[in-house]
């Protein structure tokens, strides 16, 4: 038995199975993405004096790179699938594997963008005063920290400078954390959104090396089908490249 | 096989030939990518989950009858198994809340949506539009197997320390947030939950694009939409909502647990005092957001539970009464509407939240738009009825029974639609009574109606009549009677959730005689369902044999032979004319088939 419109469109429909099915399945990450969205506005919403929402925390240069990094990577893949459409094999291999090359150099761009967060942390004192900084030393009684030194307004470059370091009192102290999703609502919305996304990104790279390698032994005995598996990843690939161009100034920017 | 009179017989090689690498045990039944033996998978586990969670109900009514008393008989074993939960047999208060929680999430999620949805459409819908096969057979099974680790994650949260989840169906933060965190925040009743949902909304979300795309790519040629049968229709926008209202709660789920696992606050407000102290997190979050994501998914649900049961009272209604189904057109794009309504009013579960008059206005009026296309298909229903010359077999007894009892439920929301009588209604136990209504005698009965009905088509042998007759007219008077006092309690005040029943209310005091008359019926509503079990396995293996279309149907799926081979049809079929072509005037049977040319 074979189940027909897997290669060939359907005459009134005009389409072949897997393109609706990707379209669909696109339909509801959108619902997925929104629902997350939507929590995000919520959050921003209630951002009161406790939990003001903070800005400039994110690395935007670092941030910048890696949306030029997916946008590109966005170009090869539809590359990618042209080649095979003109039916150039080796030219597919060359774009898909640049696609792939893109995808895990965003993946250790975030992994270097996330440890850094981890390694940063923040203190609120009883008095009410805020600060953050890097970790020098953890006792018992008391933490030293190196802290950070803010100046007015917003900036591209990330401010690195450190004042000298600060010993605070454990008994002084609020709540401290480092800068993972449980610091603040904004962390928390950050690493859920980001986290989903390269999630994304990481099973999109995944598909992508299946029909880079083993995949395209499909095509000698059925180029066109190739194609089409090709073209919905495809379709999944510009839908998380969509997605990043909404989270990049959404989170950092904004 | 003497299906219709036309030639290509030629074809009838050809499949087989396709056919003879034997799939074995494990690949014919359990790893099948088969839509019929998935639909059955679906249906089988469904029915195993609806019947547990039916017996989860059975235990809360005996504390809400007898509140105090050990149970008798069960109870030395419980106390066996939960000797925290149920000490001597008691049933405790954090068990009840657990009890409660799982019979809603296991009804809907494990039982209804999996039987209405997937076990019905996996195994019609492809037969009714005439093709082969799902469109993605592999995903198909996926769709399954994530179905099936969501229900096992479900039962094993039974044994976390501190017991299964305990927040109610709905899992309103910030308590479902906070329950049972220690000693371990992942072995958790609530944690297991959260989990278990984000593999039970993978599984619809893989089974909503199969159904949808196949619908669309595999009709038989000549299966206009107009020819499509209301059944088909019905699951088509019922996998819509499935396909978008489900991820909101998916990224509900994820946040939650992030909650909980991760310590994060999206879900719990700036200085949230637990047991006298503030809780150490940051704050910063909104309760209502975990509504507002919920219930996006909520309403849209209640419509997935309700549709696939009109379908399948639809399809049994033309074949019973044979004439053509009162009002097509209307009752499709009725569902249409209902379908896109059924976004865009889900915070009439949140009147009491504060939400402004502005806002309560909007969804009150929506609410009450989204009646008229119920009422429309209801109406066609009944009116299909008029001047038919019945056949009252047990699919017949069944959806003839759905029409009432979805009528009562349906009436009875529309005081619910507004906000300043929700004031005094909002969580009682007329709220419980008025989706019961639809979801018990009304989901439940056309199921059932759905199983006599295609039981013949699955296993080429009929079920027992008797016994049919023998489970449904006890089912109806029982089921009635848990129910119906239910809107006489929440109309004196009853709380929904009183884990005593309102014993220790004076409020409840006039109404509190019901409890022990309801518990009586669900008990005797259990009993009722042996001749069920019994026909069911019993008609496997005896039941008269038929042949491929014993109600003299119209639709596609009856000329298949029962059951279907794999690929379904022994030769392409071709659709000549509309779903429901019976007693037409001048032929010479009652009924013209789909495929007849
Ligand atoms: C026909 C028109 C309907 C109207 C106007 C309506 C209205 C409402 C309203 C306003 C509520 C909220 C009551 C409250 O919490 O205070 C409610 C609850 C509910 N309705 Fe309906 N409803 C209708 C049909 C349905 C249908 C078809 C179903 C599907 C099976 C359904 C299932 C439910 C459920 C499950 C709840 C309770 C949820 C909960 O709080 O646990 N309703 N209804
Ligand atoms: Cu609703």
């Amino acid at each position: 038995m074979e189940i027909p419109y897997t290669v060939t469109a359907r005459p009134d429909t005009g389409l072949w199975n897997a393109k609706i099915g990707i379209w669909l399945f696109l339909a509801s990450e959108i619902m997925l993405f929104g629902g997350l969205f939507s929590a995000y506005v919520f959050l921003r919403i209630g951002a009161d004096a406790a939990n003001p929402w903070p800005h400039g925390l994110l690395n935007v240069p670092v941030g910048t790179f890696n949306t030029f990094v997916l946008i590109s990577s966005s170009m090869t893949m539809v590359m990618a699938w042209a080649s095979l459409k003109m039916r150039k094999f080796a030219q597919y291999r060359i774009y898909m594997g640049l696609t792939i090359l893109c995808a895990l150099a965003f993946l250790c761009v975030k992994a270097y963008e996330y440890n850094d967060k981890f390694h940063h942390y923040g203190v609120w004192l009883k008095n009410g005063e805020f600060i953050t900084g890097h970790l020098e030393e953890n006792t018992p009684e008391s933490l030293t920290i190196l802290p950070d030194i803010h100046h007015e307004g917003r900036h591209f470059w990330p401010e690195t400078e450190h004042g000298a370091p600060r010993e605070i009192k454990k008994a002084d102290i609020r709540r401290w954390s480092n800068f993972t999703p449980k610091f603040s609502p904004f962390f928390a919305i950050y690493f859920t959104l980001t986290g989903l996304h390269g999630l994304h990104v990481f099973g999109g790279m995944v598909v992508n090396i299946y029909f880079w390698l083993p995949g395209s032994k499909l095509y000698r005995t059925n180029p066109e089908h190739l194609a089409n598996r090709v073209e919905v990843s495809g379709l999944f690939w510009h839908f998380v490249d969509l997605v990043w161009i909404f989270l990049f100034p959404v989170l950092y920017l904004l | 096989m003497e299906i219709s009179a036309s030639p290509a017989h030629v074809h009838h090689g050809e499949e087989h030939a396709h056919e003879h690498h034997d799939p074995g045990f494990l690949g014919k039944y359990v790893f099948s990518t088969d839509h019929k033996v998935i639909g059955v998978q679906y249906g089988v586990t469904g029915l195993i989950f609806l019947f547990f969670g039916f017996c989860l109900m059975l235990l809360m009514r005996w504390q809400l009858a007898y509140h105090g008393q050990p149970l008798p008989v069960l109870g030395p074993v419980l106390a066996k198994i939960f000797p925290k939960e149920m000490p001597g047999g008691v049933m405790t208060p954090e068990f009840y809340n657990s009890l409660g929680a799982m019979h809603g999430t296991i009804m809907v999620f494990l039982g209804i949506v999996p039987i209405a949805f997937a076990a019905f459409g996996n195994f019609v819908v492809p037969l009714q539009i005439g093709a082969p096969d799902m469109t993605f057979p592999r995903i198909n099974m996926a769709s399954y197997q994530a179905f099936f680790i969501g229900g096992v994650i479900m039962l094993v949260s039974f044994f976390c320390p501190g017991g299964a989840a305990k927040g109610g169906w709905t899992s309103y933060a910030p308590l479902a947030d906070i329950t049972d965190r220690a000693p371990n925040m992942f072995f958790t009743g609530q944690t297991m939950w959260l989990i278990g949902m984000v593999f039970l909304i993978t599984s619809s979300l893989l089974g909503s694009v199969n159904f949808i795309t196949t619908i669309i790519q595999l009709r038989a040629p000549g299966m206009t939409w107009m020819r499509l049968p209301f059944f088909c229709w019905a699951q088509l926008i019922t996998a819509f909502l499935l396909l978008l209202a489900f991820p909101p709660l998916e990224a509900a789920s994820v946040m939650q647990l992030m909650d909980r696992v991760a310590g994060t606050s999206f879900f719990l407000p700036t200085g949230l005092v637990v047991n006298g102290e503030i809780v150490n997190i940051s704050g910063g979050g909104s309760p209502l957001l975990w509504q507002h994501l919920f219930w996006f998914l909520g309403h849209p649900e209640v419509y997935v539970l309700i549709l696939p049961a009109m379908g399948i009272v639809a399809e049994v209604v033309a074949n019973n009464t044979r004439k053509p189904l009162w009002g097509y057109k209307a009752a499709v794009f009725s569902a249409l509407t209902l379908g896109f309504l059924s976004f865009i009013v889900w915070a009439h579960h949140m009147y009491l939240t504060g939400m402004g008059a502005r806002v309560s206005s909007f969804f009150q009026t929506t609410t009450i738009l989204i009646s008229i296309p119920s009422v429309i298909i209801l109406t066609a229903l009944l009116l299909s009825l008029w001047g038919g010359s019945i056949r009252f077999t047990v699919p017949m007894l069944f959806a003839t029974a759905f029409m009432p009892m979805f009528g009562i439920g349906g009436l009875t929301g529309i005081p619910l639609a507004f906000n300043a009588v929700v004031l005094y209604l909002h969580d009682t136990y007329y709220v419980i009574a008025h989706f019961h209504y639809i979801v018990a005698p009304g989901t439940i009965f056309a199921l059932f109606a759905g199983v006599y009905y295609w039981f013949p088509k699955a296993t080429g042998r009929m079920m027992n009549e008797f016994l049919g007759k023998l489970h449904f007219w006890p089912s109806l008077l029982f089921i009635n009677g848990i129910f119906m006092p239910m809107f006489l309690q929440g109309m004196a005040g009853v709380h929904r959730r009183w884990y005593d029943g309102g014993a220790s209310y004076d409020l409840a005091k006039p109404v509190l005689h019901w409890n022990a008359f309801m518990s009586w019926s669900a008990w005797l509503l259990c009993v009722s369902q042996f001749p069920f079990i019994l026909n069911f396995f019993w008609s496997i293996w005896f039941g008269k044999k038929v042949d491929h279309n014993p109600w003299h149907a119209t639709t596609l799926e009856w000329e298949a032979p029962s059951p279907p081979p794999h690929g379904n049809f022994l030769k392409p079929p071709v659709v000549h004319r509309g779903p429901y072509e019976y007693s037409v005037p001048g032929s010479e049977d009652d009924f013209i088939p789909q495929g007849k040319a």
